[in-house]
């Protein structure tokens, strides 16, 4: 496996640091005009989300981590773990309750989403920015009530529950941002 | 792309300008060194950038010292040189390869003197900046509570390895100082100009060394930082050419023992200094920095055509 040096260690790099894969955040270049140079780096465990904050000597190298990120579609979950396949080669993975996170409450059939592959086996999984849901669970709608505002709380169908206008019924799919939770409108509008 | 928005572009003419001038003003002659030499510096942690001529190897110099001490010991007075400079290895939002640098040498000063003259340089650009000086060792202290220039390298690691996420080790007591100054230290440095003066004889470079007030060996080399950011160092010039070569062998020394590249010995600057250098201090600034300083730039990119 290839190794970094600390003049190489870009923001999104993905390096060993103790038995641990790490994204890098941020590299600064700490050198007194007459003295030895260091790398102050920020860094974030793929595996616990922890960030660290280590200085190097300027020169020091890290291993390479094997992680990359994959395109691939969310097949079903078996009620311990979610499946994943890669769209070209139908290549299919098993990702726990730890690699899939939050992320369970987005998670579509047939939606494509990224998975972060480490050695090969999921280590993270980041649904689609977007994705429309059928509400399983709401008060009753209020029909002509579009121009009020006001909302509600919807449970839909993953278990994710979002606040949506007060006209909204059960059975109607929205569509949601992921990445803060907030309905965006009805589906195919 | 010019790195540089043109409004600083100016500014950073107008700098230049006022910098001049203001060491005109003074008679202090310029002088414009050349930036490749034959030999380069030997410290251990400025790394020249070599280029080749009709098969030579010559070194692009990180400062115009060596040139500038020579043209001392041949009898010109006190001079100054304001252009590029190049060091290799060192990138960041404070650092380029290539950067400018003022120097100067004033005749017959010692290094209180000239930090004196480099405040009036401060005060010239900008009126209403406060000035402090302190002692390496009462920021130090302060800090980490820890006398700097008594503490021995196993005291500085327990300390740094007691604040600071580290994990390699190294035997040298100066690193151990470098880390905790530049991790620790700077941040508690007060706002505006700020000299630091008498270093640990350990870091003492080209400057001469002498016991303090208060008997410890120091180095009697100075720094001044604008806001925490370091922006000037200067010496009590070494005079004792035994005495350089001495530190220029102990870095080759070193080198050997880091696997860095060896560089020959600045033999010119050995005789000049065996000529007779005359009494004098020396200061070199960076000026990017003094220009990010000047307008609130925070990456040095910014205030530099193109980077």
């Amino acid at each position: 496996m290839a190794s970094y040096s600390t003049n190489e260690f870009r923001s999104g790099l993905k390096v060993m640091l103790e038995g641990d894969p790490c994204s890098v955040v941020d590299n600064e270049f700490v050198k007194p005009g007459k003295g030895q140079a260091f790398n102050r780096v920020k860094l974030k465990n793929l595996r616990t989300g922890r960030v660290w904050e280590r200085t190097f000597k300027s020169g020091e190298s890290l291993e390479a981590a094997d992680v990359m990120d994959t395109d691939m579609q969310y097949l079903y979950n078996d009620g311990e773990f979610w499946h994943f396949m890669e769209p070209k080669t139908y290549e299919q993975v098993q990702a726990d309750k730890n690699a899939v996170g939050d992320a369970s409450l987005w998670l579509v059939e047939q939606d494509t989403v990224t998975v972060t592959l480490y050695n090969g086996a999921p280590l993270a999984v980041m649904p689609p920015n977007h994705v429309e849901l059928e509400i399983i669970e709401t008060d009753p709608g209020i029909r002509g009530d579009t121009a009020q505002g006001g909302n509600k709380p919807a449970t839909l169908s993953t278990g994710a529950v979002v606040k949506v206008p007060l006209f909204l019924s059960t059975g109607e799919v929205v569509k949601v941002d992921t990445r803060t939770g907030e309905y965006l409108g009805r589906a195919g509008k | 792309m010019p790195s540089a928005s043109l409004s600083l572009l100016k500014k950073r003419a107008q700098l230049l300008q006022q910098l001049r001038a203001f060491f005109y003003a003074r008679n202090i002659i310029e002088v414009d060194v050349p930036a490749l030499g034959r030999a380069s510096v030997t410290d251990i942690h400025l790394q020249s950038i070599k280029a080749t001529s009709q098969g030579q190897k010559l070194y692009l110099q990180t400062s115009p010292e060596f040139y500038m001490k020579r043209l001392l010991a041949a009898g010109m007075e006190s001079i100054f040189y304001l252009g590029k400079s190049y060091r290799d290895e060192e990138i960041g939002t404070l650092h380029l390869r290539e950067f400018t640098l003022l120097e100067w040498y004033r005749h017959g000063f010692d290094e209180h003197q000239l930090m004196q003259e480099l405040a009036e340089l401060f005060q010239y650009l900008n009126d209403n900046i406060k000035i402090q000086k302190l002692s390496y060792k009462e920021v130090f202290l302060k800090a980490t509570q820890i006398n700097p220039h008594l503490a021995t390298e196993e005291q500085l690691r327990t300390f740094a390895k007691s604040c600071l996420d580290i994990t390699w080790c190294d035997e040298e007591k100066s690193i151990w100082l470098d880390l905790i100054f530049t991790h620790l230290v700077e941040p508690m440095l007060p706002k505006g100009i700020c000299f630091i003066y008498n270093y640990p004889s350990c870091q003492s470079a080209l400057a001469r060394t002498s016991i303090d007030d208060e008997g410890d060996p120091v180095a009697r080399r100075f720094e001044a930082y604008w806001d925490g950011i370091e922006l000037a160092n200067g010496y009590w010039e070494l005079k004792d050419v035994e005495e350089q070569r001495t530190r220029f062998e102990h870095d080759l020394q070193m080198r050997k023992k880091k696997a860095l590249e060896a560089v020959p010995i600045d033999e010119e600057l050995l005789a000049a200094l065996a000529e007779g250098l005359p009494d004098c201090a020396g200061v070199a600034l960076g000026v990017d920095r003094l220009l990010m300083c000047l307008t609130g730039e925070t990456n040095i990119k910014n205030v530099v055509p193109f980077s």
